[in-house]
């Protein structure tokens, strides 16, 4: 139980060091946010729709532009290691692998969220959707949260030290998410009353993706910092 | 503090040590030992393996060949283990620069294991000590200059009280007084009965402490004057 | 294939030469029966009396098949390989699953390609997303093309080994809930079921399936075997690098450098290194 306590302790004090990096920079709610609400707006230029075809289709490119967020979201969370030997300080003070992971997912999970409320409010605003389910939204979403979150967190720390972070991220990163992309799309078509769909079965799926990421990348973080 | 560990077992003892940079041997078989509470100087020319030795004690390097252990702990098998008991300041400051130098120095300390009633006493002390400004504790640490920066590492690691100091150059690019608090550092860390190793180009200030000198060419050991003329091997 | 000749100029041995050539017979030999002497899918519908199925196009069936039977062998082969990156360190876990790694993805390139053609007479397109199949196999072959791209970025080489097992072995994890959330999908839209069943497979026809799948093993197996022997041998010859280095390294500095380093020892500030 101690133990516990002692983990959870590690992983809070590496997620509050994250979001507190994070109150002072700024960079997700000043870039990352703007940016996502940029990506409905394309996508609202480029199929010259009316309304009732971007509430169809709202889902989708709800969470086409979450999971093209999430890659600098998550970009930025491995950059904050690398900066100054504070990697190296890391493996010296000798926290253990696993609650850095989870401190880091949690703190990428967090403002996920931010992300996805704020996305939200960019779908009811621009493209006119109507919320027919929202207990089924806000759980979807969180659990598709969790898993983007697990999954980023594991493939940033992958790609890091290789100095194309960049480019390497998303080809590991997104072919991964594919059955989160497919489960939370469907979610969000019966919480959004775009389609008729079973929406909580897909988030079932979402949370056995969220579960098995989240345990596999705890396990495989510390043999991704070790040089 | 000294005693933390057996009596008779050296604090580093590397024989025939063997460590690779990508495909690139910096060290070429070391052998050097170390007893506890001594002060080692190491030197030698840029690229003979100073810097590699230091991150291959602190665990951080794996062996590739030979025997490796510090601290009683055998660092071919296992590294993790030695981490928290020993400190290596290198070049880079291992700061947070969106951070202020107190939750910098705070977030080192929880992470080194110490508790947060352990941290706060310590962390006020360290810094006192290592005078770094007290105007500039709530200063997020961009803010700093180089000297100020590298005390505000050092105190990272002050508060970890470890039993082993490494040392890699850390005097270059202070000004004086930066230099004179690294002194302060080194004597403090003898005083607590710790071992340290430092490498250096800085023999004046360093011979002060009458250390032993270790003098390192080609990855391998080629003088050592705690082991008498000549010792270290040679290819 | 460990610690033979280091010297081999050449991957090729009596043995896999004999692999090779029974493998290329294997593959004419297939050929030949599936696109000479079996027959297409030809049904008479039960009331109209049309006829009706999937013509010359089931031909491919007898290259796709195998090939993704073998697809799926290779890549694990390559996740239990990985285990044994993770687990064992030695280089001969990781070359077997970088060689069952690219193996499989080329096979995955041609099942993807094997399977449109065969698609297209029957959906009239070339590709179909509703295929729950082709789906799958289109993100396993992004996730190994991830983890190919992964392994030729520049890395310490037991660095980069582990990197990979990794993301080998999450993509394989990965894809059990690929193909659940790709059927359950599919579910939505009207689309025929496999037709793989409707069809009679007996006589010839099941004779060149299974011939098919033991020509295109000969193949795969020679494949590996090469694959793996070349990247064994860049190991050596990294291996035998790093002695040569380390020798040079313990011969390299000069006498007069050597006294240059040490003599200032005895000097209040010391001569300045070289």
């Amino acid at each position: 139980m101690a133990e516990l306590r002692r983990f959870l302790g590690d992983a809070w004090l590496v997620a509050a060091r994250d979001l507190r990096i994070e109150a002072r920079s700024r960079v997700v709610v000043d870039q990352v946010v703007p940016f996502a609400l940029l990506v409905l707006v394309l996508f609202g230029l480029a199929l010259d729709a009316d309304h009732r075809t971007l509430r169809t289709f709202a889902p989708g490119l709800f969470w086409v532009a979450v999971l093209l967020s999430a890659l600098l979201a998550v970009h930025r969370s491995a950059s904050v290691d690398q900066s100054d030997g504070t990697l190296d300080a890391l493996r010296m003070s000798g926290l253990p692998p696993s609650s850095l992971f989870l401190g880091k997912a949690a703190a990428v999970f967090v403002q996920l969220v931010l992300l996805e409320a704020v996305l939200v409010g960019g779908l009811l605003v621009l493209y006119g959707v109507e919320v027919v389910d929202p207990v089924l939204l806000v759980v979807a979403g969180l659990l598709a949260g969790v898993a983007v979150a697990a999954a980023g967190t594991l493939y940033g720390a992958l790609a890091s030290g290789l100095g194309v972070r960049e480019t390497l991220l998303p080809i590991l990163l997104l072919p991964v998410l594919a059955p989160v992309l497919i489960g939370a799309t469907r979610a969000f078509d019966d919480a959004l009353g775009a389609a008729a769909v079973d929406g909580w079965a897909w988030t079932g799926l979402l949370a056995v993706a969220a579960l098995v990421v989240t345990v596999v990348g705890a396990l495989a973080h510390g043999v991704l910092i070790e040089d | 503090m000294a005693d933390r560990y057996r009596d008779g077992v050296p604090v580093v003892d590397l024989r025939g040590a063997v460590a690779l940079l990508g495909n690139f041997p910096a060290l070429a078989g070391v052998d050097l030992t170390v007893e506890p509470g001594e002060i080692v100087l190491v030197r030698g020319p840029n690229g003979a393996g100073k810097t590699t030795l230091l991150r291959l004690c602190a665990g951080l390097v794996r062996p590739e060949a030979g025997s490796v252990e510090v601290l009683g702990h055998d660092l071919v098998h296992e590294r993790r283990s030695v981490r928290r008991r020993v400190a290596l300041l290198g070049h880079a400051t291992g700061l947070y620069d969106d951070l202020t130098v107190v939750q910098n120095v705070h977030f080192w300390a929880r992470a080194a294991g110490l508790s947060a009633e352990e941290a706060t006493d310590r962390v006020g002390v360290a810094m006192v000590r290592l005078g770094v400004a007290e105007r500039l504790f709530g200063q997020p640490v961009h803010t700093l200059s180089a000297g100020q920066r590298r005390r505000a590492s050092l105190a990272t690691l002050v508060v970890r009280r470890p039993e082993l100091w490494l040392l890699d150059e850390p005097h270059a690019g202070l000004d004086q007084a930066g230099r004179d608090v690294v002194d302060v550092l080194i004597g403090d860390a003898v005083a607590s009965g710790a071992t340290v190793l430092v490498s250096s180009h800085e023999l004046d200030r360093v011979a002060v402490l009458g250390p032993r000198v270790v003098t390192i060419a080609g990855g391998v050991v080629v003088d050592d004057t705690g082991r008498g003329d000549g010792g270290g091997s040679r290819g | 294939m460990a610690g033979r000749d280091e010297r081999r100029d050449t991957t090729g041995s009596r043995g896999s030469r004999l692999l090779g050539c029974a493998a290329l017979v294997g593959l004419a030999a297939l050929g030949v029966l599936a696109f000479v002497l079996t027959g297409p899918d030809v049904r008479i519908h039960p009331t109209t009396g049309e006829e009706f199925g999937q013509l010359d196009a089931v031909r491919m069936l007898y290259l796709h098949v195998p090939m993704a039977v073998l697809m799926y062998v290779s890549y694990l082969l390559c996740a239990v390989a990985s285990v044994g990156v993770l687990v064992k360190r030695t280089p001969w876990w990781d070359v077997m699953a970088h060689s069952a790694a690219e193996v499989g993805t080329v096979l995955c390139g041609l099942v993807l390609v094997t399977g449109s053609i065969w698609g297209r007479p029957v959906w009239n397109t070339w590709w179909e997303w509703g295929d729950v199949r082709l789906m799958t196999t289109l993100v396993l072959f992004l996730l190994f093309a991830g983890y190919l791209a992964l392994r030729r970025t520049t890395a310490d080489p037991r660095r980069q080994a582990r990197r990979a097992a990794v993301v080998a072995l999450v993509a394989v994890l990965d894809i059990p809930l690929v193909n659940r959330s790709v059927a359950w999908w599919e579910n939505r839209t009207l689309h025929q079921q496999s037709t793989l069943e409707e069809l009679k497979i007996e006589d010839l026809t099941l004779f060149t399936l299974m011939f098919g799948f033991l020509a295109f093993g000969l193949v795969v197996c020679w494949l590996i075997l090469q694959r793996f022997r070349v990247g064994w041998l860049e190991q050596a010859a990294i291996d035998h690098g790093i002695e040569a280095a380390i020798a040079e390294r313990r011969g390299e500095t000069s006498p007069a450098e050597l006294d240059a380093a040490v003599g200032g020892r005895d000097g209040p500030a010391g001569e300045a290194s070289p």
